[in-house]
């Protein structure tokens, strides 16, 4: 297997996207990711598919030198799941956007998820939509102020991640664009977990949203407004690590670690491989003030993907029916002679 | 009176219910005994869109309709020589399909105040009120007889009167003297596993029903319908037109050497093609029921490009979802059948009645220029070679491709003479090959300086890395927004579409001279009526389109040896309307019928004599 670098999974062709786009460090770290996944599972790069919707980060495919397939509006994830049914030995990465997947795409989107099909989904969220110029998202702030909401959105957003526990995903990660080594380390958590994994990836959009995300992407309060959490490690955060989550019977609490009588005992181990969803859920549900937004991978545990069940079903048709051609089909069940 | 057994060329039977006595059963039943004794026969379903509609009413009624005979059978029949209805709704819906000669058996205990309220009738005569009590009456009170044929089944009365249609059928077939064995047969292997106890009680309503035909003596004539004649040996089989579908699609994916991946969502009347494909995993066939329409047909995408045949099911609305799709799987030119089951429209429409309104959407519903081949099945088991054929062209021709079948084609059957795969043409769709050079990159839009198709590189393929996609691009698959570059790209779609008329058979006149006076037209399912229209009223020309988009290369040369072109189909003129587009020298007259009903021969007889 020939040793894979960044550079063998970039295209000729020129990105396109806007000077400061948070895509491009999505793009990157994917690129950064890839040859990584590839050596530790001995793949080669024609096994990479990436597929998209419409959108701009679904030009991602483009800038990929791998097989990529733009699809439309909403259906890269169908897209997707075709593909990987049709040929499991394929690896699908999928891009998409937040209009893309969880308005015009919802219904695919919670239904990959559901079946569990062992493909690869970042969804980029800037709580916008830019290729068509400003419009509110599923996942804009209630009270959002965009073209077609000049006096505020009155509707709730989306959390992707909720939505992802809510149907039982299997695979729930969340980053920022700004954070790259985090990007590429949820990338290969991602595409190690065998069933279908999403990756929030919060996005700014310099030109229609900018500082979309900037209450807890700016360096000055990151460390405090946000939390990475690691498989097996406390619950940690903060500029000075003195800060933590833990669970007060009823619910989960963001606590000054030797303040109120809470020292680093209390603090809460992270489990992602814990099946019961409960604290995962809560975990993807938090968000400021009162919280810090979680990162890195917030749920991966195992289960029959939906592709594997597909093909051990044919397997076992196979094996016991007596029809192994058309021709025997054809002569199946009642037929008479004339002579 | 002397009983009489009477040979009959042909009959056709009409059995009608509420949508719970088992009338479709007892339909196919009688068809499948027939085909076995070696006649020739068409069956036509004709059913409500309710599953169980309010018992006893109009709305609620469930048909089947059976034309068995010795020879030329190509439709279920207009008229019927036997209506079974088993209440006074069934009567109500189905007299005007009797024969002026017709037998009507009824099952009186059904015909009380309450079930003749429910049916609408204003009389205690509801065969005078019908204007058919001049037809032969055989009034058998079946609920009584066949509770008394089963009080010692040790059934309850209610599973005992789902035995009624048993009964029904016994007394059907002593009047057309078919003999019960297969019946017997078909009931050991329906119940032997589940419900062993329901064997013998349905076998004695059955034996019960038989007997009492034979005994009450108002039956005075019995009729045999001889085996078919001048049938081809061989092996034969009755086919219904999904099924049909569905393994001529199987048949493609064997011949292609691709598996089979149809992604589709639940719709009527095109389910059942989806329910046999997932029947047939051991020949590789994936199935996927997809959360919506649209997900069906881009799963089938996916599938394509990853080398699968992809295939998607449907009928019209599922159809319009579809519509973005389409045009996807044609801007990145991967294969892939549509199936289009036709029913009566517009949205919701007539979902169980059959109609061939979706023409026009499948010729054009896409935005931009959309060139997509379309084919039309013409009869149940021709459904297996139309499937064949879309599947072929479509691999070969890198293009999506529709198939229009119908609600009367789907759920219809007919003996089909099981034809050898070997007789089937190799399907070789256009794989790249070899390796490409160092630094060479592969070129997804280059095409075939003869047909216009482009090469296919399956994912996995070292050194062939490419997008596709729905935005425009240059023959290098590099995204442009040229003028020139697009003009060119929109011309050669049209013509890839428009070269595989090279491949397609001739038009061919079926009957009549090759150059007349009147040529009829049709396309679809109308097949079998046209064709019966065309005999009997003789000397008159009959050509019927199997493919659509392309048309035959020699249709132009077919139109013209004809005074007057009659185009006919169950819709306001869609066909019509393209070819006036199409071929604009000729001028053309139609006869349409939008009823969500088959044509009657009668009355297509009535229409091409009017133009003579």
């Amino acid at each position: 297997m020939a040793n894979l670098t960044f550079k063998d999974f970039k295209s000729d062709q020129e990105v396109r996207w806007c000077p400061g786009c948070g895509d491009h460090a999505v793009l990157a770290a994917l690129q950064r990711a890839l040859p990584k996944v590839s050596q530790a599972l001995g793949y080669e790069k024609e096994r990479y598919v990436v597929v998209s919707g419409i959108g701009c980060s679904s030009r991602l495919p483009y800038y990929m030198d791998t097989y990529g397939f733009h699809s439309i509006h909403g259906r890269a994830t169908a897209v997707s799941t075709g593909i990987k049914v049709a040929n499991p030995n394929l690896t699908v990465w999928q891009a998409c956007g937040d209009g893309d997947a969880l308005a015009i795409g919802g219904n695919h989107f919670i239904h990959a998820i559901r079946r569990n099909i062992d493909i690869n989904i970042i969804l980029f969220n800037n709580q916008i939509y830019g290729l068509t110029k400003g419009q509110y998202s599923p996942t804009s702030k209630f009270g959002a102020i965009t073209k077609t909401s000049p006096y505020g959105t009155v509707e709730h957003p989306f959390n992707p991640g909720s939505l992802v526990l809510g149907a039982k995903g299997t695979f729930f990660a969340r980053s920022l664009d700004v954070e790259l080594a985090l990007n590429e380390e949820v990338m290969t958590a991602a595409a190690l977990h065998d069933g279908c994994s999403v990756m929030e990836m919060l996005t700014n959009c310099v030109i229609f949203n900018d500082g979309a995300h900037k209450s807890i992407s700016d360096p000055e309060v990151r460390a405090d407004r946000t939390i990475v959490l690691r498989q097996g490690e406390k619950m940690v955060f903060g500029k000075n690590s003195d800060k933590g989550l833990v669970f007060d019977g009823r619910k989960i609490r963001a606590v000054h670690i030797g303040e109120g009588g809470y020292t680093l005992d209390d603090i809460l181990v992270h489990d992602a491989h814990a099946d019961n969803i409960g604290l995962q859920m809560a975990l993807a549900d938090m968000k400021g003030p009162d919280y810090p937004v979680a990162l890195g991978v917030i749920r991966d545990v195992r289960d029959i993907t939906y592709d594997d069940g597909v093909r051990d079903q044919v397997k076992e048709v196979m094996a016991k029916s007596k029809i192994h051609s058309v021709d025997e089909l054809l002569h199946s069940g009642s037929t008479w002679e004339v002579k | 009176m002397q009983h009489k057994v009477i040979d009959l060329k042909d009959v056709v039977i009409r059995f009608a219910g509420d949508s719970g006595d088992g009338m479709q059963l007892t339909g196919s039943l009688f068809a499948d005994m027939s085909a076995i004794y070696g006649n020739e026969l068409s069956t036509f379903p004709d059913y409500p869109a309710e599953i169980r509609a309010p018992h006893g009413t109009v709305s609620g009624v469930s048909g089947f309709q059976v034309h068995v005979g010795s020879e030329g059978v190509e439709t279920p029949g207009d008229f019927c020589d036997l209506l079974v209805a088993m209440n006074p709704a069934a009567l109500k819906s189905n007299a005007k399909w009797c024969k002026p000669t017709a037998m009507i058996l009824v099952d009186s205990d059904a015909f009380d105040q309450k079930g003749m309220a429910k049916a609408g009738f204003v009389t205690d005569d509801p065969f005078t009120e019908l204007k058919v009590e001049d037809r032969a009456l055989l009034i058998a009170p079946i609920t009584t007889l066949t509770l008394e044929s089963l009080k010692d089944s040790g059934l309850d009365q209610k599973a005992m009167l789902k035995c009624k249609n048993m009964f029904t059928l016994g007394v059907a077939c002593y009047i057309y003297s078919r003999p019960l064995e297969y019946i017997y047969m078909y009931l050991e292997k329906k119940f032997a596993k589940k419900h062993p106890e329901l064997i013998a009680p349905n076998k004695k309503a059955l034996n019960d029903g038989y007997n009492y035909a034979a005994n009450i003596q108002a039956i005075p004539n019995t009729y045999t319908i001889a085996p078919a004649k001048n049938k081809k040996p061989g092996t034969y089989r009755n086919i219904t037109g999904n099924q049909a579908t569905a393994w001529g699609l199987l048949a493609a994916s064997e011949k292609s050497g691709l598996p089979l991946f149809c992604g589709s969502y639940p719709i009527t009347p095109a389910t059942a093609i989806l329910e046999e494909l997932a029947i047939h995993k051991s020949l590789g066939a994936k199935t996927l029921q997809a959360e919506d329409e649209i997900a069906g047909i881009c799963t089938a995408i996916g599938a394509s490009y990853a080398g699968n045949l992809g295939v998607t099911t449907t009928s019209g609305p599922g159809l319009s979802l579809k519509t973005e799709a389409l045009g996807l799987a044609v801007m990145a030119e991967l294969p892939l059948v549509v199936v289009d089951v036709q029913r009566g429209g517009p949205s919701t429409g007539l979902p169980t009645k059959t109609e061939q309104s979706d023409l026009n959407q499948a010729l054009y519903g896409r935005n931009g220029e959309c060139p997509m081949p379309v084919i039309a099945a013409h009869s149940p088991s021709n459904c297996f070679n139309a499937a064949f054929m879309a599947a072929k062209i479509a691999l070969e021709h890198m293009t999506p491709v529709m198939l229009l079948s119908e609600g009367f084609l789907g759920n219809g059957s007919e003996p089909w003479l099981i034809p050898s795969m070997s007789d089937y043409p190799e399907i070789k769709p256009p794989f790249v090959k070899g390796a490409l050079a160092e630094g060479e990159r592969f070129h997804p839009f280059e095409r075939d300086p003869e047909t216009l198709v482009p090469k296919w590189a399956i994912p996995g393929q070292k050194g062939f890395e490419h997008r596709v996609g729905g935005l425009e691009k240059t023959h290098e698959g590099v995204l442009s927004t040229d003028p020139e570059n697009h003009e060119t790209m929109v011309r050669e779609r049209a013509e890839k579409v428009a070269r595989i008329a090279r491949d397609l058979p001739k038009l061919e006149v079926l009957r009549g001279p090759e150059k007349g006076k009147l040529l009829v037209v049709g396309w679809g399912g109308t097949y079998g009526h046209l064709l019966n229209a065309v005999e009997e009223v003789g000397n008159v020309s009959y050509v019927h389109f199997d493919y659509i988009n392309p048309l035959p290369s020699n249709t132009a040369e077919v139109f013209a040896g004809f005074e007057k072109i009659l185009v006919c189909e169950l819709n306001t003129g869609q066909f019509v309307g393209y070819l006036r587009a199409m071929l604009p020298q000729f001028d053309y007259l139609q006869y349409n019928k939008i009823q969500g009903q088959p044509f009657l021969v009668g009355e297509l007889v009535d229409a091409i004599k009017k133009e003579i």
